[in-house]
């Protein structure tokens, strides 16, 4: 979209990721999908996917299998919980902050 | 065509000429008849627009954000409380940018409770970011309305038409209605810079934070102060936007010249007296006897009060001994709203004319001429800075 | 009624960023992301000061995908009514005009411009997220807030004032369509979205959202809080259509069977801690009674 010229004039915001950053930063624990015991992947068919439906900000994939955008999971837990077949386990962050660094 | 008519019926007349296309209406007096001329054209098929019946005013001037931001021209009136009412709204279709032209029919704000002409209304909204005219006959009326829809396109700046409720709004005049094809080469379609569109999605006037920030391109976008800013500019700008308005509607319909101020006999005055709206014609009787009397009096009317027109103020008081401000509406606790203005105005001439100040016409008190001659008369000298009032009774 | 939409039916295509301000866990996010899929790109929003202000972005990013309009807290459906007109005006069709509204903005001070709207028949889909209190400005009581709840500013005792039956006021302008639904149920919020999409005349949902901060719960259990809300028959998914009401989903299920105590209910959010036994007791027997009213008129059968 290009700049309109009333660009300096107006509050008039334009659609992209990120307003508030990367929200991934806000995780204490970071959700993990156990592909062994995760619906969709162990059955190789498009089934389940509460993960997908149930995540607030729309991190989750509707993917065999599922995959988590860790830029931006704010690390909220509900995928977790609603997992029918316990596959997504809550890991402390600081474990991969050690491992990034 | 040539008509008589009432001056709330003159603005119904510029509404429709100038082919708005969302109208929406909420009664109060003395703006009804407005609005229902309006809704008599709408109905009739007289006039393609969409009638919105409201149920307040702040719903109303609601409306017309909206509609504007969608991109259709839009239109409101309303009087005192109502004006009130939509106070927020008001402070925020300038915030927006929103070329909205309201006509505000004067009335006096409760409480207690008058129905009657005076100025506090849209005095009370002067630092809103609007730009505000005011007309002091029908014709102006109905000239201004036309005109406002053209300054406020221009600029991106939301116009409110101020007219005296009763003295105006209900009297009865001779004007010139415009030709509609006339009109209509005047006043193009609106063609707004951005109007809501699925195609081109933009989230309008959300929260904005107090610094500068990158937007998805990584430029750096504006805080609210840059924007509140560029209003600020743009007003002072709109002063040389509503000059050559004027200028191109004189050529089309051979009427105006005075788009700041409309001076009366100042060239060579004395005295000045300074009024908004109808009551600078009623002055006008005033300086003429006076004249009769050997005075040198003079009468200069404000035609836009915001933005301030201080460069054709000065230009009209500067050489005055005294300048005599009558007004309707006052900021209370210090003194006249337009007189703080036109001393300010005034403060950087060397010499410079003293100032008087006359509150007169509070919820509609009759201002007679034999009061304005009376008081005109005495004032020429400077008798002290506060406000002093006119036909208090008791 | 057509199908149901399923998971894997429900389009695919996010009309929200990530990234956005929303709290972790935050029941309007489910609701908003479905929501949007159920409108479509061809819609215009009209927001008010609330929680999705704040969700949608501040200047100048956005993280919604749809053109909206903010507006003042009081003024949401009459931004709605003149958008429709304008839209009319220039003769653009096909474009829904939609409004999203806390509690707050819906039946407190947005309630005037709103019952406005109705009565002009403004064709407009006017959504209420209920969180049950004035979230965004930091979990104080609202109209819709239920009785006996802790918030800032019933901190002690609870608010004393019953939760104002906001789908009945509406019911009452005799719309063609009334319905509630749940941020647990979101498929089903998809289904009534769309389903007002395709009625002509004002649509009003109301929708009740779990909120962890406000609530006082994990983030992990919004949508366990939320399920509970309707399992334990506190709050009922329904349609009124044309003045005729009908339990839908999880609520139509429910009748004739039994419900989980109300007491499941209140133990998960820290903002009933002030309710008694006694008035745990009080509430099962209110909520008894309803749907032994439920079972009576057999409202929850199929039309």
């Amino acid at each position: 979209m290009s700049r309109l010229p009333f660009a300096r004039r107006k509050s008039h915001s334009e659609p992209g990721p990120g307003d508030a950053g990367k929200t991934g930063s806000w995780r204490v624990l970071r959700p993990l999908i156990d592909v062994q015991l995760c619906i969709p992947a162990k059955t190789k068919k498009m089934a389940c996917f509460n993960c997908w439906l149930y995540c607030p900000d729309g991190v989750v994939t509707r993917t065999i299998p599922p995959t988590i955008d860790y830029d931006y999971c704010k690390g909220c837990e509900i995928c977790a919980e609603e997992c029918p077949a316990g596959a997504i386990r809550m890991v402390e962050e600081t474990e991969f902050v050690k491992r990034e660094q | 065509m040539h008509c008589i008519e009432s001056g709330n019926v003159a603005a119904a007349y510029g509404v429709k000429l100038a082919r708005v296309q969302v109208i929406a209406a909420y009664p109060i007096t003395p703006q009804t008849p407005l609005t229902e001329k309006l809704s008599e054209f709408v109905d009739a098929g007289e006039m393609e627009a969409e009638y919105i019946p409201v149920e307040s005013e702040h719903s109303a001037l609601a409306v017309c954000i909206a509609a504007t931001s969608a991109g259709a021209r839009s239109f409101t009136a309303t009087s005192a409380n109502g004006l009130l009412y939509m106070s927020e709204q008001v402070h925020w279709a300038a915030g927006a940018r929103l070329p909205i032209v309201m006509c505000v029919v004067n009335r006096g704000i409760g409480a207690p409770w008058t129905i009657w002409n005076d100025h506090q209304d849209s005095i009370s909204q002067r630092d809103a970011g609007w730009i505000q005219l005011y007309a002091c006959d029908h014709q102006q009326i109905i000239d201004t309305v036309i005109q406002a829809f053209y300054l406020a396109e221009t600029v991106s700046i939301p116009v409110m038409v101020c007219y005296d409720g009763y003295l105006l709004s209900h009297t009865y005049m001779p004007f010139e209605v415009p030709e509609a094809e006339a009109v209509d080469r005047f006043l193009p379609p609106f063609k707004p810079a951005y109007a809501l569109d699925p195609r081109q999605p933009a989230n309008l006037n959300t929260v904005t934070l107090p610094d500068v920030r990158p937007d998805i391109r990584g430029d750096l976008a504006p805080g609210y102060t840059e924007i509140r800013h560029n209003l600020h500019f743009d007003l002072r700008q709109a002063l040389g936007t509503v000059a050559e308005i004027d200028a191109q509607f004189k050529e089309a319909f051979g009427r105006g010249g005075s788009p700041h101020v409309e001076s009366y006999c100042c060239d060579d005055a004395d005295y000045i007296a300074v009024a908004l709206g109808s009551l600078a014609y009623q002055l006008r009787d005033v300086a003429d006897m006076l004249r009769e009397e050997g005075m040198r009096a003079g009468v200069c009317g404000i035609r836009i009060y915001r933005p301030f027109p201080d460069e054709a103020v000065v230009e009209a008081l500067a050489r005055a001994k005294g300048v005599i401000v009558f007004e309707k509406a006052l900021s209370y606790g210090n003194e006249g709203a337009l007189c703080g203005d036109i001393k300010a105005a005034l403060y950087g001439c060397d010499p410079r004319p003293f100032v008087r100040n006359y509150i007169v016409g509070l919820g509609g008190r009759e201002i007679r001429t034999a009061d304005l001659l009376a008081a005109l008369r005495t004032a020429t000298n400077n008798r002290g800075a506060t406000c002093e009032w006119l036909g208090l009774k008791l | 009624m057509s199908a149901k939409t399923t998971i894997l039916t429900v389009p695919e295509e996010e009309l929200v960023h990530p990234g956005h301000r929303a709290c972790s866990g935050c029941g309007l996010s489910i609701l908003y992301r479905f929501g949007l899929k159920a409108l479509g790109r061809d819609t215009i929003l009209i927001v008010p000061p609330s929680c999705l202000t704040v969700l949608q972005g501040l200047y100048p990013i956005a993280a919604t995908q749809l053109p909206c309009l903010n507006v003042t807290f009081a003024s949401t459906a009459a931004a709605a009514t003149g958008t429709i007109a304008a839209l009319k005006a220039q003769g653009k069709e096909g474009i829904t005009v939609a409004a999203w509204a806390g509690d707050g903005g819906t039946s407190d001070i947005g309630i005037q411009a709103l019952s406005g709207a109705c009565e002009r028949g403004d064709n407009f889909i006017f959504i209420c997220y209920d969180n049950e209190a004035y979230m965004n400005t930091g979990v104080q009581r609202s109209g819709t807030t239920p009785r006996g709840v802790i918030t800032t500013t019933t901190p002690i005792h609870g608010k004393r004032q019953e939760k104002k039956d906001m789908p009945a006021i509406m019911a009452a302008h005799h719309l063609a369509y009334v319905a509630t639904g749940s941020a647990a149920y979101p498929l089903d919020v998809y289904d009534k979205i769309k389903k007002a999409t395709g009625i002509t005349g004002p649509k009003y949902l109301h929708l009740h959202t779990p909120c962890p901060p406000g609530w006082g719960y994990d983030t992990r259990y919004t949508v366990k809080v939320g399920r509970l809300a309707v399992e334990t028959g506190l709050f009922d998914l329904y349609e009124i259509e044309h003045d005729v009401f009908r339990l839908t989903g999880a609520s139509k299920k429910l009748v004739g069977k039994e419900r989980k105590p109300v007491a499941a209910y209140f133990e998960t959010q820290t903002r009933f801690r002030a309710l008694t036994r006694a008035r745990i007791a009080e509430i099962q027997q209110e909520v008894d009674a309803k749907w032994a009213g439920y079972e009576t008129e057999k409202k929850g059968t199929p039309a």
